[in-house]
């Protein structure tokens, strides 16, 4: 199948939930209460909301990621040809790979991958 | 002889003729969609009670053995369990987004499938960057964790999505690099060539040692990537009850446990494809004999034989290896396995360039 499978492989997705979903409405006799809507937090009243401040560390981490998976990207076309490039392909990709490898260590450096 | 590739076949050949082209094409995405969710439902329940199981006889107990033989219908009874309890949704959720994530989940573990090669010749898209594609699609469940855990309003499952997502972004890296390193070797992104290219012997033989390496290294980022122990302190019990899908009850938690286990599933299915040839029986070299015998086994046995031999590994890894604590997992990934896999890839591609794999 050509390209049309990712629509039947997406409408699939969509009816395997929403199918067990449904069909699990059918059985489920649901009673109300005013203790049920709560946020569980093992079994203390809920204290305060969490959409709130949080630690910086995981943004960190996330920016360190960005830039390779960009990097990650552009490898893809390198990875196809560079049997046909030969070692030149080789120098340049170390090239690439030692100035992202800088900007690495400088995050490093500067205590970006360190916990806390 | 009789093998998937001749029975889809075999279909496609009588519905084109009974039908006419365009009714053929409908009645194919119905079978293709019927049995992909055929394949989740299966492999729900296989999986799940395979992972009892093993644990089961890690641990020297019998686990599940009482609904049917041997336990065998232990996770019907569990589902239909599951079917019977009250999807609630908390009172200061996002509800939107709360009940989207389950779909979203479900949806990118389905789409995942279409470039994988179960048998010889069977596959549902054969797309020219299967690869590519697989790594970006399998990127999104991230946005469908996070979903759940922000939506969620509750602390426990906040903290589960942000440390669940912080592991995944930053072990995916390993496992693109590992996965450019067999790209590398074999000049295509598509799955067939690359299958194509294990003709004579598997990438993990013969590809030396940076092929062990990046193959390790592959099987660890997979598994800090599907949240497993020991790295599955996204949904560590005795810190976070239950990471990012503490609220979700009934069928919705249903499919982010399914989910769970069918991506498991694909993943070792893709490192079974790149490094231990897919489908591609055990050939050495040009010896005709030795590879006839072992092209008696169906190719889809192997695909089967090889991937559950995978996850069998990565459920053995579980009663193994105590669990990471977070900044141990983040130093784990971004002082040892990435350095080490980015110097592996300059030597695969040392190693293709100058023809020394054999």
């Amino acid at each position: 199948m050509g390209s049309s499978s990712l629509i039947v492989l997406f409408i699939a997705g969509v009816a395997f939930s929403a199918g067990g979903i449904a069909v699990a409405r059918i059985f489920v006799k649901g009673t109300k209460n005013w203790q049920k809507g709560q946020a569980y937090e093992c079994g203390v009243p809920t204290a305060g909301s969490p959409w709130n401040q949080f630690n910086v560390g995981y943004y960190l981490y996330a920016l360190i990621f960005l830039i390779f998976d960009v990097e990650l990207v552009f490898m893809y076309p390198w990875a196809v040809a560079v049997r046909k490039i030969g070692i030149a392909g080789l120098v340049e990709i170390v090239v690439f790979l030692f100035m992202l490898f800088m900007g690495f260590l400088y995050a490093h450096k500067k205590g970006a991958l360190k916990w806390m | 002889m009789l093998s998937i590739e001749n029975i889809t076949h075999s279909i496609d050949v009588w519905l084109n003729r009974t039908f006419s082209p365009t009714v053929a094409v409908l009645l194919e995405s119905l079978i293709v969609g019927l049995c992909v969710i055929g394949l989740f439902a299966l492999l729900g329940l296989v999986l799940v009670l395979m992972e009892r199981k093993v644990s089961a006889y890690m641990q020297i107990r019998l686990g599940p053995n009482r609904v049917g033989p041997g336990g065998s219908l232990q996770t019907v009874a569990d589902t239909l369990k599951l079917a019977m309890k009250e999807g609630l949704t908390p009172d200061g959720a996002d509800k939107f987004l709360f009940n989207l994530a389950p779909f979203l989940v479900i949806v990118v573990a389905m789409m995942i499938l279409a470039p994988v090669a179960f048998a010889k010749g069977t596959q549902i898209w054969d797309i020219n960057i299967g690869v590519l594609y697989i790594t970006a699609i399998s990127s999104l469940s991230v946005i469908g964790i996070l979903m759940a855990g922000w939506a969620s309003n509750n602390k426990y499952s906040l903290l589960g999505a942000m440390r669940s997502g912080a592991q995944i972004v930053s072990y995916e890296l390993s496992a693109g690099i590992s996965v450019i390193s067999i790209v590398v070797l074999t000049g295509s992104l598509r799955i067939s060539d690359i299958i194509a290219s294990q003709q004579d012997g598997w990438w993990l033989f013969k590809g030396h040692v940076p092929a062990v390496i990046s193959f390790i290294i592959f099987i660890i980022a997979v598994t800090a990537e599907t949240n497993r122990a020991p790295f599955d302190l996204a949904e560590a019990e005795s810190e976070l009850t239950a990471g990012f899908h503490t609220e979700y009850s009934g069928m919705k938690f249903a499919l982010f446990f399914l989910a769970e286990y069918v991506n498991i599933f694909i993943v070792c299915a893709i490192a079974a494809t790149l490094y231990l040839g897919g489908w591609m029986p055990l050939h050495i070299g040009h010896w005709a004999g030795f590879n006839g015998v072992m092209d008696y086994i169906p190719s889809s046995l192997w695909f089967i034989g090889k991937t559950f031999f995978l996850i069998f590994m990565i459920m053995w890894f579980r009663w193994t290896f105590p669990r990471l604590r977070i900044d141990q997992l983040l130093n784990l990934e971004w002082k040892y396995l990435l350095p080490l896999s980015m110097v592996n890839l300059l030597l695969t591609a040392l190693i293709a360039i100058e023809r020394w794999h054999f």
